[in-house]
């Protein structure tokens, strides 16, 4: 397996990469940890012409708590992520998730950024990112803006990502006070990849649901907020009854996706069951 | 379209001229001759290419050789020092942790890295570590006792046999 | 001295795999070598209308192109089977040639075209991708039962309906028919043993080495019988003097049966080094491994069992389509027939057997023995047959066996057991390894737990499987007659040097199986040397005078067999020498730790001053020849029949249908053992590949004839987290008829793990129905299972 060819350049810096960018165009591919993007040249399903590596800009590699969040850098691998102090205390559902992504080899070198751009349909990061309400960091040579995850897929491998611009960080809410989470993922068997990942953050006081966020990934063509769920449990005690109730709502509007291991009807009826699955998680049942 | 790299490779240093498109695998077995290191697959699933990059277990199949530029890298040729077997080599001899021995290298690579995390891991902790390493040969039972069996020397306990 | 035989002795290959010194083919470089890519069909059947390959001869680097219409005009042959079934009417089976390179219509994926040689592997590869070719593409058939209908398409001009033979075995089918309709109780199942890709983790390659200054050929290859390839490649496809040709393989990282085979690639890059004057190294990626590795099972069958009130079997009927894939490989038509019909007696005493087996081409890749071979399929229907049959008449699934099991019986001071279906078992002691197996797994109080389960909600299930095998399959003249084009018999050479140490070669190969130490453990206890003293050297067709390989759990009870022999004449020739220079006569010499001595006395001398006197025989008894050094054939008196129990515990989720295997337990008798821990190890590695057949593994076709799931993303390889810790047992039944007692340990662990997976997953979900869960249980066919 050997990949077609192509050139390599390696920035230091989020400006350098930026520059290069604009000087080789839309040939041009960002290489981080290269775990998604390498697989793909190797089979030549992907062959870009020039490769522009930004594994070792250091301003990409950081994870810190500003105010009421944490800032994670895109180039920051899954592993680091799983093991970080700041994660845990303030972002767990991302240390948990973490762990479902790959292998150790693979979460050593893959980064949250790398993941972000890709935007696999089954890929693991797209529901927690939109279960915990994250925002985006992108930067251009113009300037940089930040999407909220809801806004950031939009389709089969596609995101709000310009070609012209980079990720630069990923900025979680500071998990509030009567908060818990979950992520249950219902793993395609060889490639590990979700059939159904359910990611719930819920709020809850005396018992009642004050606030659901709950994201799905694996099930349709891209990663999505499932409202009726959350609508469903928004106001009412977190009681068995009502989340069976409320996780039956799941998949309910969106196109879903078929293959060997998962037809429609059965994707379906596992996003409501690992929905359900997460939010019993989250409730602390 | 080649590009110099500088790695240090088992404590030993290269300089070499590569092609961009040349995988870390391939550079390791064919340029240096590290031939312990193996290619099972095609989509960075089987692990049997696994080393150490800066201290850490990555698939060299899955990385490409400029991307190792300024890197230390440990093989399977680096595990031994000074003549003497690194636990978990003696590990996989004492409990048959291995048959034909084409994943064992990727197998005590990615082992290292685990108990370089978690010096005494349960059985569950080591199956799980060994999600990304197919053995065909072994049903993995004996792979997880030699692991077992590292770890106990490296935490120089008895080991009960 | 203690004895070595019996004890787990650590192995001495293992040194080198552990630092990464292991030398596999592909590790191989030789001076001025050049790369092989080899372009393949992405089409299951389609018309070559034409092959361009002048942009890919024009890439600089670029050594050679060849394609179809190139081995045609050099004349090549296709290469061969090893095995002739011949139909039921008498007629020979149908047999088309499988090319090295295809010229006029592919016939399934992966299918050989054309093989660019370049200066290195991007090269190749890169030139590859400028070939073009229009295809007229044509419709495909997979399955093998859908392939013998009237208006399906043809694999093969000379192959009607698809059919490459039709065969039969056992008691005559009317009185099979008339068994079954007399049966108080028939039970009838429609299994599907589905298409195992084998996923050795070391890729199938082959590197041709022509040395025009001897005119010789040295393959250096990823083979199990470096003897066969050879004996193939020569007589039948290149038509190359065989002393001309050595075929070498060196450390393989596993087989499964996948490099029993003699494949194209073989041929090809010794044709074209022959052609080139350069070596030629071909390594496939994992995906043509996918789609060119032999596969193995593919059954479709329809299996039927009838039964007395009693519950005691009356009889068995079985009709199989067995799916043979585009071309036959090296044993193809000897698996479904001989190595599975055979097998359908059991271990039980089921008076009326038929067997009726047709064996089909389709446009998917070739079919042949993957571990188990054939026994596993059979295995799989009767045991699904036994405990479906004890769900459906209210019986306990082990009582229901250990009624119908066959006595023991040592073979000795009884004779062996004949079955219906032309074998005799050589020893067994059935009852013994189920009744281990319960105490194992505690079966009154699982039972005890398994309704509490239920009464909560869970699905608890157990499942049994009772297994027999036949491993080394032989003697030469029997197989013969049933259609082997080879003799099935071993060779072992013992050369004791003038030192006293010792260099033993054999023909059988180690690909993970230990030889390297079983082997060195029989010869040192036997001659009372150290383990140290003794070398193995095998997988080299010049190191020995020939050789069968490694397959069908032969290595030991065939292999070392034949070392044995020669170990007798070694101690023979020995004896003389001992007994001139103690001048003493042979019959009052003993031998024992690695010294003659005179009966009564201290007179003795020991191994060592034997073997220099052999090589400087100043002093040496009349009539002798100089050396120490011996080589002999063993052609074994039969099969050996190694058997046991397997009992699977799973919980199945309802909400999900995914099942969990939660133990495993395994009583294998393989017969004497030599080395414990590598039979241990022998009988994990075959559980893990059962266990997945049950759970995870299985080829998938689409209409097209495309395999959908040809990578490690989509085909489900068995994991060390998918896998509970096995509790495995050995009971001790020895082979009557080879010298060491041994019976072979490789496929067991394959053979008898699958049905039990199944059985308990039906059992599990009996509150539900009676079902037929169908391999692999993936967790949604578990689902649509439960849920209609």
């Amino acid at each position: 397996m050997i990949p077609a060819s192509f050139s390599y350049h390696k920035a230091n810096s989020v400006q350098e990469a930026l520059g290069m960018l604009q000087q080789h165009g839309g040939d041009a591919k960002l290489l981080a940890g290269g775990h998604s993007l390498i697989p793909a040249m190797k089979l030549r399903l992907n062959q870009p012409s020039t490769l522009i590596d930004i594994r070792h800009i250091a301003e990409l590699q950081t994870i810190s708590v500003a105010g009421d969040h944490v800032v994670i850098g895109a180039g920051v691998t899954h592993h680091q992520i799983a093991t970080n102090a700041h994660i845990h205390a303030h972002a767990p559902i991302l240390a948990e998730a973490a762990e479902w992504i790959g292998d150790v080899q693979v979460r050593n070198m893959g980064t949250l950024g790398g993941s972000l751009a890709h935007a696999d349909p089954a890929a693991d990061w797209p529901a927690v990112m939109i279960a915990s309400h994250a925002s985006i960091e992108m930067q251009s040579a113009s300037g940089s803006r930040t999407v909220g995850a809801d806004d950031f897929f939009l389709g089969f491998f596609e995101t709000a990502l310009q070609e012209d611009e980079i990720i630069t960080a990923i900025k979680i809410p500071v998990a509030g006070a009567h908060t818990g989470s979950a992520y249950k993922k219902f793993m395609q068997p060889a490639s590990r990849y979700a059939i159904v990942g359910c990611a719930v953050v819920l709020t809850h006081e005396n018992g009642k649901c004050t606030a659901a966020s709950i994201g799905m990934t694996g099930v349709s063509e891209f990663a999505y907020r499932e409202k009726a769920i959350e609508d469903a449990l928004v106001g009412k005690e977190l009681t068995p009854e009502n989340i069976k109730h409320a996780a039956s709502l799941a998949a309910k509007d969106v196109t879903l996706m078929s293959d060997h291991f998962a037809s429609v009807p059965y994707r379906k009826h596992l996003a409501s069951v690992y929905a359900e699955r997460a939010l019993v998680a989250a409730a602390g049942l | 379209m080649s590009t110099t790299i500088h790695v240090t490779v088992n404590g030993k240093q290269h300089t070499s001229e590569v092609e961009p498109r040349l995988l870390l695998s391939h550079y390791l077995r064919d340029v240096l001759r590290l031939t312990g290191t193996h290619i099972g697959c095609d989509t960075s699933s089987c692990g049997a290419c696994t080393i150490h990059l800066d201290g850490k277990a990555v698939k060299s199949c899955t990385l490409l050789a400029v991307q190792a530029d300024g890197a230390h890298i440990t093989t399977i040729e680096g595990m031994a020092q000074g003549g003497a077997l690194h636990p978990l080599q003696v590990g996989f001899q004492e409990e048959h942790g291995l048959q034909c021995g084409f994943c064992t290298p990727g197998m005590i690579m990615v082992a290292a890295d685990l108990l370089d995390r978690n010096a005494q891991p349960s059985e569950t902790e080591i199956r799980e570590a060994l999600e990304g390493n197919f053995c065909r040969c072994t049903g993995y039972q004996n792979i997880v006792k030699s692991i077992q069996h590292a770890a106990d020397i490296i935490n120089k306990k008895e080991v009960v046999s | 001295m203690t004895k070595l035989i019996g004890q787990s002795v650590k192995r001495v290959e293992d040194k080198r795999f552990i630092t990464g010194q292991g030398q596999y083919t592909d590790d191989i470089v030789l001076p001025g070598m050049t790369y092989a890519y080899i372009l393949r069909s992405p089409y299951a059947h389609a018309t070559i209308k034409s092959i361009d390959t002048a942009a890919a001869r024009a890439m600089e680097g670029v050594v050679a192109v060849f394609t179809g219409e190139d081995i045609a005009k050099a004349g090549i042959n296709g290469v061969p089977t090893g095995w002739q079934v011949n139909f039921k009417s008498g007629e020979t089976m149908k047999e088309p040639p499988h090319p090295l390179l295809v010229a006029d219509r592919v016939k399934h994926v992966g299918d050989s075209l054309a093989v660019v040689i370049a200066e290195s592997r991007e090269i190749a590869k890169d030139a590859a991708d400028l070939i073009e070719i229009d295809y007229d593409v044509l419709e495909a058939v997979w399955n093998p039962a859908d392939a013998i209908a009237a208006d399906a398409p043809q694999v093969h001009e000379g192959a009607p309906n698809n059919i490459c033979f039709d065969w039969e075995l056992g008691n005559p089918k009317a009185e099979v028919d008339a068994a079954l309709a007399g049966a108080h109780h028939v039970t009838s199942l429609d299994l599907v043993n589905q298409r195992m890709i084998p996923n050795p983790i070391e890729p199938r390659s082959a590197i041709g080495h022509f040395e025009s200054s001897h005119d010789r050929y040295t393959l250096y290859t990823t083979s199990q019988n470096p003897h066969l390839t050879r004996l193939l490649m020569c007589a039948f496809v290149l038509g190359l003097p065989e002393h001309k040709v050595r075929v070498v393989a060196p450390d393989v990282g596993g087989g499964f049966g996948s490099k029993i085979f003699h494949y194209t690639e073989e041929a090809l890059v010794i044709w074209a080094s022959g052609k080139l004057g350069r070596p030629v190294k071909w390594t496939a990626d994992r995906s043509e491994c996918f789609t060119t590795d032999a596969h193995g099972r593919d059954h479709v069958t329809k299996a039927e069992m009838g039964f007395d009130k009693e519950g005691n079997i009356l009889g068995l009927r079985v009709k199989t389509y067995a799916n043979l894939g585009a071309y036959l490989s090296t044993f193809a038509p000897c698996v479904p027939t001989w190595l599975h019909g055979t097998l359908l007696q059991g271990v039980y005493t089921t008076p009326k057997i038929n067997v009726d087996v047709t064996g089909v081409f389709t446009h998917t890749n070739a079919v042949d023995a993957y571990r188990g071979a054939g026994r596993p399929e059979a295995t799989y229907l009767l045991e699904r047959l036994l405990d479906t049959a004890a769900l459906e008449m209210g019986m306990d699934p082990a009582e229901l066996r250990l009624q119908n099991m066959i006595q023991p019986f040592d073979g000795v001071s009884q004779p062996g057991y004949m079955t219906q279906v032309a074998l005799q078992y050589d020893s067994g002691n059935y009852q013994a390894t189920l009744h281990r197996g319960l105490e194992m797994v505690g079966y009154e109080q699982f039972r005890q737990e398994q309704a509490e389960a239920r009464k909560a909600g869970r699905y608890l299930g157990i499942g049994f499987s009772t297994y027999i095998e036949a491993c080394g399959i032989a003697p030469s003249a029997v197989v013969g007659a049933l259609g082997a084009r080879a003799g099935l018999y071993e060779v072992g050479q013992v050369r004791v040097q003038p030192t006293g140490k010792v260099s033993v070669f054999t023909g059988a190969h180690s690909h993970g199986q230990g030889h390297e130490t079983t082997f060195a453990q029989i010869v040192a206890d036997t001659l009372g040397i150290g383990m140290g003293d003794v070398e193995i050297i095998h997988g080299d067709s010049e190191s020995v005078a020939f050789g069968m390989g490694t397959y069908g759990s032969r290595s030991l009870a065939v292999g070392g067999s034949a070392i044995m022999k020669s170990l007798d004449k070694i101690l023979e020739k020995g004896a003389k020498i001992a007994a001139h220079k103690l001048e003493a006569a042979v019959e009052d010499l003993d031998f024992a730790e690695g010294k003659w001595t005179v009966k009564g006395t201290d007179k003795s001398i020991g191994f060592g001053d034997v073997a220099l006197t052999a090589y400087v025989p100043h002093n040496y008894p009349q009539g002798v020849e100089p050396g120490l050094d011996f080589s002999s054939f063993y052609d074994p008196a039969n099969f050996t029949y190694p058997f046991g129990t397997h009992i699977a515990i799973v919980e199945v989720d309802p909400q999900t249908g995914k099942v969990d295997l939660k133990r495993f337990i395994a009583v294998d008798d393989v017969g004497n053992v030599i080395n414990p821990m590598i039979v241990e190890g022998q009988i994990h590695g075959g559980l893990a590949q059962g266990i997945g057949q049950a759970m995870f593994e299985g080829a998938l076709y689409d209409d097209g004839g495309n395999l959908i799931n040809g990578s490690y993303m989509d085909y489900t390889m068995p994991r060390a987290d998918d896998l509970p810790s096995f509790e495995v047992d050995r009971l001790v039944t020895p082979c009557p008829h080879n010298p060491l007692g041994v019976k072979g340990a490789g496929e067991a662990g394959a053979i008898g793990s699958t049905p039990a997976v199944v059985n308990a997953v039906m059992d599990a979900l009996s509150p539900l129905g009676i079902f037929n869960p169908s391999m692999p249980m993936t967790p949604e066919s578990i689902w649509r299972t439960i849920n209609g």
